[in-house]
């Protein structure tokens, strides 16, 4: 089975955000697999293990990419693609990103393709649904479990809260919500193994893609962060008092009840 | 330039969601007095259109049939490209929901559009609209434009005033009829798992717990609680870890986003994946027995206590209150 996973590279979790000159700034920042990715990842390996075949992650990027790749790597994928934008696009947007991914399947033989539901740092899950179109084929957003029969696909996603029992086929694209699995962490020979690895890297040329044939449909004007919000009150006396005072505040002060 | 401008409304359990009326008033400003048409898709949904129209739409075009009844990527898009050939719209808003963000990309791809998923706020009208949306979880927030062709928005839930309900109001109604080929996907059983009803990123008040909340049972108090307000429970991610909870109640930068009118975070400690997820909601309180928790940091109203004392006297001081109400 061909199966290909499509990560980013975010800041971690962790990071406190600070913008300047109008953009996120990254100096020192420490980047991660984008945590939804990491489920994709777990999952495509599974598959494999269970069914046979190949799992390539695919990425857009810059050099410093490649270090999430290699981490996709060494948790067990076995191969690697850095599809190099730095040079050629100033902006992109999910337009761009999905064309460009489409781009380099659309002449692949894809069995299932395997993406995160969001990015924690752009926040759309555009990417994932627009590759499949491109392609022609069939997704299924933020699943929880996976179970493929031959060509027959057995899914169960979250919508809100509920989950949805859903039959399909390959080939597909689906994307990972939380609760697919437990992704695992990159074994020190998984590690070493990784470094010999294949991991290609490709410009727009590659895939005789003009600029303009992806330029962004969208633009940032602008990135600024949340006001502060000013300092709250912790209200004071017995619990009873507080409680009274609370109810009270929420209905005369805030009139949230 | 006036605009044409085409909202998809969407139903749940045989009425309109909120977002829908939310969607409406951002379409009536995208199209600086140009004309608003609602969408209504399903297997029955005409008995909706007057709503729409009643929330500010113009006119409403119903499209029906049985293959619609439930969502399908594919049989919705069948469906609304239908609509959208025929009206030739300038721009299209979704809501952020499930639906929303399952079916906008597949949309926005098949018409090669932009796309402004998750919009919380529209800064100018017409041509010099300029969205708002929030980006790393809520930690910063970006304004963006549409560069050229249809201008394609997602709403998030909670964020747009709907105009005011009007039901004086009135508009076309007109249906589209559409053959749905080749669905690709089976939808063999939906569970419901949310519990009172209130859906979590729509609820005006959501009561979220912590590890402090000790245990599944430990629950149920903030349950009631949710109940009483017409909210929704939520929870961070250690009490979902710890199993007190399922995964789809989890509230964060993984996990669901929320920005409800009341926040009530008991027992939760308040890390930054946490904040990320809450810290935009308009009133947030805090019941922590630490007196040195961060969630304090972002809470409007703090009390420093156990959550297992505080909670059921708030649940009885507002009982107290909706009696002399």
């Amino acid at each position: 089975m061909n199966i290909y996973v499509l990560v980013k590279r975010t800041f971690d979790t962790e990071e406190k955000i600070t913008v300047s000159n109008g953009k996120i700034a990254d100096d020192g920042a420490e980047f991660i697999i984008n945590p939804y990715d990491e489920y994709a990842i777990e999952e495509a390996i599974q598959v494999r293990d269970a069914h046979e075949g190949e799992v390539t992650v695919i990425t857009i990027g810059g050099d410093e990419a490649q270090k999430q790749l290699r981490t996709a790597l060494a948790m067990g994928a076995d191969k690697a693609v850095l599809i190099n934008t730095e040079d050629d696009l100033d902006e992109m947007d999910e337009y761009t990103s999905a064309k460009i991914i489409a781009e380099y399947l659309k002449d692949k033989e894809v069995d299932l393709i395997l993406a995160g539901n969001v990015a924690i740092d752009g926040g759309s899950g555009q990417v994932g649904p627009r590759v499949a179109e491109l392609l022609g084929i069939n997704y299924v957003t933020t699943i929880t479990n996976l179970e493929i029969d031959g060509t027959s696909v057995k899914i169960i996603r979250d919508v809100e809260g509920d989950s949805e029992t859903i039959e399909t086929s390959l080939p597909l694209l689906v994307t990972a919500q939380q609760g697919l699995n437990e992704p695992r962490y990159p074994s020190l020979p998984g590690i070493m193994k990784a470094k010999k690895k294949p991991l290609e890297e490709l410009e727009l040329d590659d895939l005789d893609l003009d600029e303009d044939e992806v330029e962004a449909k969208t633009e940032t004007i602008e990135i600024y962060l949340p006001q502060a919000k000013a300092a709250g009150r912790i209200l004071e006396g017995d619990v009873a008092d507080q409680v009274k005072e609370l109810v009270n505040l929420l209905n005369t002060e805030a009139k949230v009840i | 330039m006036t605009k044409k401008v085409v909202v998809l409304g969407e139903a749940r359990e045989g009425a309109l969601r909120n977002v829908s009326f939310e969607a409406i008033a951002a379409a009536k400003k995208i199209s600086g007095g140009g004309e608003v048409v609602g969408v209504l898709l399903g297997d029955a949904v005409q008995s909706l259109a007057d709503e729409m129209i009643h929330y500010g739409a113009d006119r409403v075009i119903t499209v029906e049939h049985p293959h619609l009844k439930q969502y399908t990527s594919d049989g919705f898009s069948q469906a609304f490209m239908a609509v959208y050939e025929q009206e030739n719209p300038e721009a299209v808003v979704f809501g952020h929901t499930a639906l929303g963000k399952d079916l906008s990309p597949k949309i926005a791809s098949k018409l090669a559009s932009g796309l402004i998923s998750d919009v919380t706020a529209i800064e100018g009208e017409g041509d010099d609209a300029v969205f708002i949306r929030p980006i790393y979880s809520g930690k910063a927030f970006e304004k963006v434009k549409n560069k050229n062709g249809l201008l394609f928005i997602t709403i998030r839930p909670n964020n747009i005033a709907p105009l005011n309900h009007d039901t004086s109001r009135s508009g076309d109604k007109s249906s589209v009829s559409v053959d749905i080929t080749n669905l690709r996907t089976i939808i063999a059983e939906v569970v419901r798992k949310s519990t009172e009803g209130v859906d979590l990123s729509e609820a005006k008040v959501v009561v979220a717990g912590g590890r402090g909340v000790k245990s599944e049972e430990g629950f149920a108090p903030l349950q009631e609680l949710a109940t009483l307000l017409g909210g929704a429970i939520g929870a961070s991610r250690g009490a979902c870890d710890a199993n007190y909870c399922d995964y789809s109640l989890q509230i964060g930068q993984t996990g669901k986003v929320v920005t409800p009118d009341l926040y009530i975070a008991a027992g939760i400690s308040g890390a930054i994946q946490h904040m990320a997820g809450m810290s935009n909601s308009k009133v947030i309180v805090a019941i922590n027995k630490d007196p040195e928790a961060t969630i304090f940091k972002v809470a409007d109203y703090g009390i420093v206590g156990d959550l297992f004392e505080v909670i059921p006297m708030m649940i009885e001081e507002i009982k107290k209150l909706k009696r002399t109400d």
